[in-house]
């Protein structure tokens, strides 16, 4: 999970998520502490999904 | 014949504005020289100048790529100049990034000769070295006089349309590109020359280096998230308070391994990250926001997952060697397979 994805692919990372921003990829201080958490869940489901899909190369997991 | 105008492009630390907490700086057009602008103006003595410099935070370009190249180039193109000098970069990644892609921008859009030049290991010049010439620099802003004495008589000849040597000769990364020339001894005789070095355990320069793809295939999915066990490794830094292993802020000779057990929440009285390449402000009052526990704790209680894992596995990625990147990675990697990890959520800032 990177902000930067071009970078992820670069350095030859299979399954990626792109993230928020580089000091919070996670996180969002503009929000409220509730919103920041939806927010995270909502990023880390998509990395559960990505492993859980198949793939034959590099693939961002918008 | 009248100076050469450049144009020269630097983040918001070389224009001395501030360091990761103003790496969200936009971007802004100054007149005449700033910062390393000087030494390449000392270096170029009559034959150009710099007529303005753009300065602009890294992580503004790199979390607006598109906005950012429109500004920046925008600026530049209103200073109407012969040649764009951007950086150099050295080992900094987002701004290995932002001077390959507006090299590159530029190049295309405004049609003028462009340089840059950062280190070998920069993310920065994997992407871009066969788009534009990037100058090899040391590791840090200590190898400024080195870079500068390379990307200064380079980037004359480029601005004068001189023909431009091999890499080897020029200073830059060898970018692909081949010219035919006839050499002064035949092939038979060098290929013997170097087998017969070999043999004799002397040193000797390949005609041909082997590249080297280091890619992955990619791992099977994940049958059963239910069943799954899933840990976390990241790159952000994210230790224990107060670092007690000492991981390094840049260059990182190490990486922990932390036990959560029992953890649920990461909170700014229990950790912290080590990371020296980003504003740490955000991590540090709630570090869930680099190393997602809260979250994965919450599918484990909800059986989304199987289990998060007990350890976690943190290293800083702020200028950290490749060679030492791998070599943490294939350690711990044992470790998980041989604890039942299914699968790896790493994070990276």
């Amino acid at each position: 999970m990177c902000t930067v994805t071009p970078i992820s692919l670069t350095v030859g990372a299979n399954r990626i998520v792109p993230t928020v921003a580089i000091p919070h990829p996670l996180g969002n201080p503009a929000l409220t502490h509730e919103e920041e958490k939806t927010l995270r869940r909502h990023l880390v489901e998509k990395a559960l999904k990505a492993l859980q899909t198949e793939v034959t190369e590099q693939t961002i997991f918008e | 014949m009248s100076k050469i105008r450049v144009v020269h492009y630097i983040n918001q630390f070389f224009a001395n504005i501030g360091g990761e907490e103003k790496a969200d700086y936009q971007p802004e057009l100054r007149q005449g020289i700033v910062g390393p602008g000087l030494a390449l103006s000392a270096a170029f003595k009559d034959e150009a100048e710099i007529v303005a410099t753009v300065i602009c935070g890294d992580s503004y370009f790199n979390e607006n790529l598109e906005k950012a190249k429109k500004e920046v180039i925008q600026m530049v193109a209103s200073q109407k100049p012969d040649l764009f000098i951007a950086g150099p970069a050295f080992n900094a990644g987002r701004y290995g990034v932002a001077c390959g892609t507006i090299a590159d921008a530029v190049q295309a859009e405004l049609g003028i000769p462009v340089l840059t030049g950062m280190y070998q290991e920069n993310p920065g010049a994997d992407m871009f070295k066969t788009k534009v010439l990037i100058v090899e620099t040391k590791n840090s802003a200590a190898g400024m006089r080195d870079a500068v004495g390379k990307m200064a008589p380079l980037a004359l000849k480029l601005a004068r349309k001189e023909e431009i040597g091999a890499s080897s000769e020029e200073g830059y990364l060898p970018n692909g590109v081949r010219k035919n020339f006839f050499e002064t001894e035949r092939g038979s005789k060098r290929a013997v020359d170097m087998l017969i070095k070999k043999l004799a355990g002397k040193a000797f320069t390949t005609e041909y280096p082997m590249p080297n793809f280091d890619r992955v295939k990619p791992n099977p999915a994940v049958k059963d998230l239910s069943k799954a066990t899933i840990a976390l490794v990241t790159s952000g830094g994210i230790v224990p308070k107060g670092n007690p292993d000492h991981i390094e802020s840049s260059s990182a000779s190490r990486y922990g391994k932390y036990d959560i057990d029992g953890i649920y929440d990461l909170t700014s009285s229990s950790f912290q990250t080590a990371h020296g390449g980003y504003d740490p402000t955000y991590a540090n009052e709630d570090p869930d926001r680099v190393l997602p526990v809260d979250v994965l704790r919450d599918f484990e209680k909800e059986g989304k997952i199987g289990k998060l894992h007990r350890y976690y596995y943190s290293t800083v990625g702020n200028g950290t060697a490749v060679a030492s990147a791998v070599k943490f990675a294939s350690q711990f990697s044992k470790e998980l397979v041989n604890d039942g990890v299914d699968a790896v959520i790493l994070t990276s800032t």
